[in-house]
């Protein structure tokens, strides 16, 4: 029988008490909704005959058949962080623990003209490192990361590749796409012509990119994707997965990274008119600050990998982060650019992923929130926070305000940073509050502090009206 | 024993609109005129002077955005792939007779119930090319010139946009994304669609894909690799999927959108119905970013998977829409994988590529297929592969050459491949065909 202990905590528990729990939950559900279930043998590994058209139907195929059931427990079982905060889930950790504002002036190349010259940059990667060299040549810094991230993920969950390789997914949120590279190709073209172009544009730049060099390097064939919602995309990265998993693929890699740290890609976000002109890091990203004044941008993120908890079980994973209950997402349909005038559609993004967990507000011990940084985007997040669990009704957090806003790769970061909370029973504070803004009538966590956490719910919200909301939850759930 | 079709709660999909802006013709009728007299719309590249390039031909869309509705700020700050999506989405939810947004209409959805999931392989790639040339003076500058910028880039760099301006558009407030797995993005989204639906999450999407790649820096990229054709002295026939003749695919650009129901929500308002979408999955070869094995046992895995969730059998099978690029990897790989998973049946299918006369959209392609593989399911009739005359020892199916074909298609299956190594497949069939 195996054993699996939280990480980092001396509290041992006893996988096969939660896993039979499990096993039963997953069985009554499949009963539910398929007349012809999925038997569940002794190894928790999927044993229906699934009537094919070839002979040669690879072993545990029918584990992946079917469209599935609505419940399907889904555990995170490895981190991968490459953020400004660190390289690897401990190194971010600390870094936020300790306060370290990581946004710093732009190395690089001289963005002062354009009116933004600090950034939360990866510093200390080496991507030889991390990537072989051939792949390093046809691939973005943005891939370079997504790999990184994606071996940690791996290393970090002891995942060992099934010999079924439909069994495992990648499905990942993108931003910007290959930013770097393709500002080199498309200035060569018109410099110097067609010619000009090399081999590797046309699968180093798309935004499919990542996930495609992942599945490649590693040899996955599952159900993958991208998904692209502005900075809700590491949160949707993780609502997609759990309609794969459902659907019978037992093991997703999520999340994401983002790398748009070059001067074409700098100047096309200073024109979304969010990004802070500040020249001292901490004048920079501040919200929910009486001087917050927009957000300052980031590079990197996290890749997370996700697991279905009897697949978990039966491969004899030592480490489980936590488990994602509920996810819900919405959009403003309000403008193309503006927030809509009332926090409505956030709000119920909140209370969709509650629902969908099973959960109360009074149940939920810390947010992670969005934190825009630019007034009127604090004052409609603090609105839907405090319109779902009352005035000061929880704990508030926004770690992003130490790294800047990674885009797709931020709020895969911030489920990172959930988890770690969960993990430790420590609180990250805001980052650069100086001066909150007491009428937004938020619970903020000025400094790191220790807290018992038992259930996070993430937030995020994309450009144009994306609203999402991830719940995740201590595992095993009474564990404290 | 088969895993069955139904979702949690036994919800199942319906299409009950269709929008089209095609190379060659803009609507869905003129599309389906097109396609079924085998006319092709690819011809020498009009958009910018193609001569220093490898490939000079692509199907280019003859695309009017005010004529077709949009307001000139619409087109300000929107990419034309996002403008496509528009005049496509336009197009399918007036078909569909639901009346989005408008407060108490009787068959207004609940805009809390109304979804988007948008495709798209490469985005604003035109007007990304487009503004760097202002803000670099043409490649002088690598630091870039703000001055020379529009203020509408951050919306170019990240194609969320197109969700978003069919979202407020249509006043979809359930989950809204842009799905971008390269080339099969434009199945996928209509497959993620789906899923919303059958998952509960949403009574209707607005489903669909779009892509506007012909620009220099998409041209050269895919010269250098020499993906796309060299036979420029005959655009017209210029794209031969499973011909002998084959050298590469052509150009496209387009969009297509369709409108996802759940079945009880369409039936309650007695709105005609195209088909069903029965089965939807996708995989990963895990071989190669462009290369494909050539026995095609991924698409084949996706294809299986996708006719076993409706319980399909590959007999059942009355039309395949080819990816059908017109390369000669893709086409070998293709023909080897619904061989694999049809068996016999698959010498006996009529499969056809659309790619011959309107190109290869990169991810719009996806879902202009699934418009002409619904049409084919409602109206019995099987668009043909046009320039098809030399056939190759490899590709040895019925490929429908040159005229379209009345036929028994109770069911429809398309497939597609991508960079990255994407294969999807969506199965569609008509909607009396199982008893509810």
């Amino acid at each position: 029988m195996t054993e699996l202990a939280r990480s980092g905590s001396e509290s041992v528990t006893e996988l096969a008490r939660s896993g039979s729990e499990s096993v039963t939950e997953l069985a009554r559900s499949r009963s539910e909704s398929v007349t012809e279930p999925t038997v569940l043998s002794e190894e928790g590994v999927a044993s229906e005959v699934v009537g094919g058209h070839r002979e040669t139907a690879p072993t545990g195929r029918a584990i992946l058949a079917g469209r599935g059931g609505r419940t399907t427990r889904l555990l995170v079982t490895g981190i991968g962080v490459v953020a400004p905060s660190g390289i690897g889930v401990e190194e971010h950790w600390r870094s936020l623990l300790r306060g370290e504002l990581s946004v710093r002036p732009i190395e690089g190349f001289d963005a002062s003209v354009y009116g933004v010259t600090i950034a939360g940059q990866v510093r200390g990667f080496v991507p030889e490192e991390h990537v072989d060299a051939r792949l390093l040549v046809q691939t973005d810094r943005w891939t370079w990361m997504s790999l990184a991230a994606a071996t940690l993920a791996a290393e970090d969950a002891g995942y060992i590749p099934p010999e079924e390789a439909y069994a495992t997914s990648v499905f990942l949120a993108a931003g910007s796409g290959g930013n770097e590279f393709s500002q080199h190709e498309i200035q060569g073209l018109w410099a110097k012509g067609p010619k000009a172009v090399g081999a590797y544009q046309s699968i180093a730049w798309f935004y499919a990119a990542s996930t495609g060099q992942i599945s490649i390097r590693d040899g996955w064939k599952g159900p993958s994707g991208v998904v692209v919602s502005e900075s809700a995309g590491g949160l949707d990265s993780i609502g997609w997965a759990r309609r794969v998993a459902r659907r019978g693929t037992p093991a997703v890699l999520v999340g994401g990274t983002e790398a748009g740290i070059c001067p074409y890609a700098l100047l096309c976000q200073v024109t979304s008119g969010r990004l802070s002109t500040a020249s001292r890091p901490e004048d920079g990203y501040k919200p929910f600050d009486r001087r917050a004044n927009g957000h300052t941008i980031g590079e990197g993120g996290a890749i997370l990998l996700v697991e279905e908890a009897d697949a978990a079980r039966a491969r004899g994973a030592q480490k489980v982060w936590g488990e994602v209950v509920g996810y819900g997402a919405t959009h403003d349909a309000h403008h193309h650019e503006d927030p809509a005038p009332d926090a409505t559609q956030y709000a119920r993004a909140i209370r969709l992923s509650l629902a969908d967990a099973g959960i109360g507000p009074d149940d939920v011990d810390l947010v992670i929130a969005d934190g825009a940084g630019v007034p009127e985007l604090d004052r409609l997040e603090a609105e839907a926070v405090t319109s779902v669990f009352g005035e000061r009704g929880v704990p508030v957090t926004a770690p992003s305000s130490w790294t800047g806003r990674l885009m797709a790769g931020g709020s895969a970061l911030n489920v990172a940073t959930a988890l770690l909370a969960i993990r430790d029973g420590v609180v990250p504070g805001v980052g650069n509050l100086d001066d909150p803004v007491e009428e937004y009538g938020l619970d903020l966590v000025r400094e790191t502090r220790e807290q018992d956490v038992g259930v996070v719910v993430v937030l995020a919200r994309g450009f144009g009206g994306f609203n999402s909301a991830l719940v995740l939850r201590r595992y095993p759930e009474e564990a404290a | 024993m088969r895993s069955r079709a139904v979702s949690a709660d036994g919800r199942r999909v319906v299409v009950t609109g269709i929008g089209v802006v095609a190379p060659g013709s803009i609507g869905r009728e003129g599309f389906w005129d097109m396609i079924t007299a085998g006319r092709t719309a690819t011809r020498r590249i009009t958009f910018f002077d193609p001569s220093r390039f490898r490939s000079q031909v692509a199907a280019e869309v003859d695309f009017d955005p005010r004529a077709l509705g949009l307001t000139a700020h619409e087109v300000h700050r929107n990419d034309r792939f996002v403008q496509f999506a528009m005049v496509a989405a336009d197009e399918a939810v007036a078909d569909s007779g639901l009346r989005f947004g408008v407060g108490g209409a009787p068959d207004a959805p609940e805009p809390e119930r109304v979804g988007v999931t948008l495709g798209s392989a490469v985005g604003a790639t035109m007007r990304l090319e487009n503004e760097y040339v202002n803000v670099s003076d043409a490649g002088t500058h690598w630091l870039v010139d703000p001055r020379y910028a529009s203020r509408f880039l951050h919306q170019a760099l990240v194609p969320s946009c197109g969700a978003t301006e069919l979202a407020v558009r249509f006043r979809a407030q359930a989950p809204a994304t842009v799905v971008s797995t390269g080339c099969t993005s434009g199945i996928d989204a209509v497959g993620y669609g789906s899923q919303l639906i059958e998952d509960g999450d949403a009574d209707v999407v607005i489903a669909g894909a779009s892509d506007a790649p012909i620009s220099p820096i998409s041209m050269a990229c895919f010269d250098t690799i020499r993906a796309t054709t060299a036979n420029n002295a005959d655009p017209e026939h210029a794209s031969k999927p499973f011909d002998a003749r084959r050298d590469g695919f052509v150009m496209g650009e387009g969009a297509a959108v369709m409108v996802l129901e759940e079945l009880e929500h369409a039936r309650a308002r007695d709105a005609e119905i195209y088909c069903e979408v029965t089965g939807y999955a996708n995989r990963c070869n895990a071989f190669h970013m462009t290369g494909l094995r050539p026995d095609g046992v991924e698409m084949a895995e996706a294809l299986d998977q996708a006719l076993r969730q409706g319980r399909i059998d590959a007999e059942e099978v009355g039309y395949v829409n080819a990816h059908g690029s017109g390369t000669k990897q893709n086409d070998r790989h293709e023909t080897a994988a619904v061989k694999l998973s049809l068996g016999e049946a698959a010498y006996k299918v009529p499969m056809s590529s659309l790619k011959s006369m309107v190109g290869h959209s990169l991810g719009a392609i996806g879902s202009i297929e699934i418009a002409a593989t619904a049409l084919a399911v409602q109206r019995q009739v099987v668009p043909p592969t046009a320039n098809y005359e030399e056939p190759d020892p490899e590709c040895d199916l019925d490929y429908v050459p040159k005229t379209a074909r009345e036929s028994k298609v109770d069911v429809a299956v398309s497939v597609g491949s991508g960079f990255g190594g994407f294969q999807s497949a969506i199965v569609l069939a008509k909607p009396d065909r199982r008893a509810s």
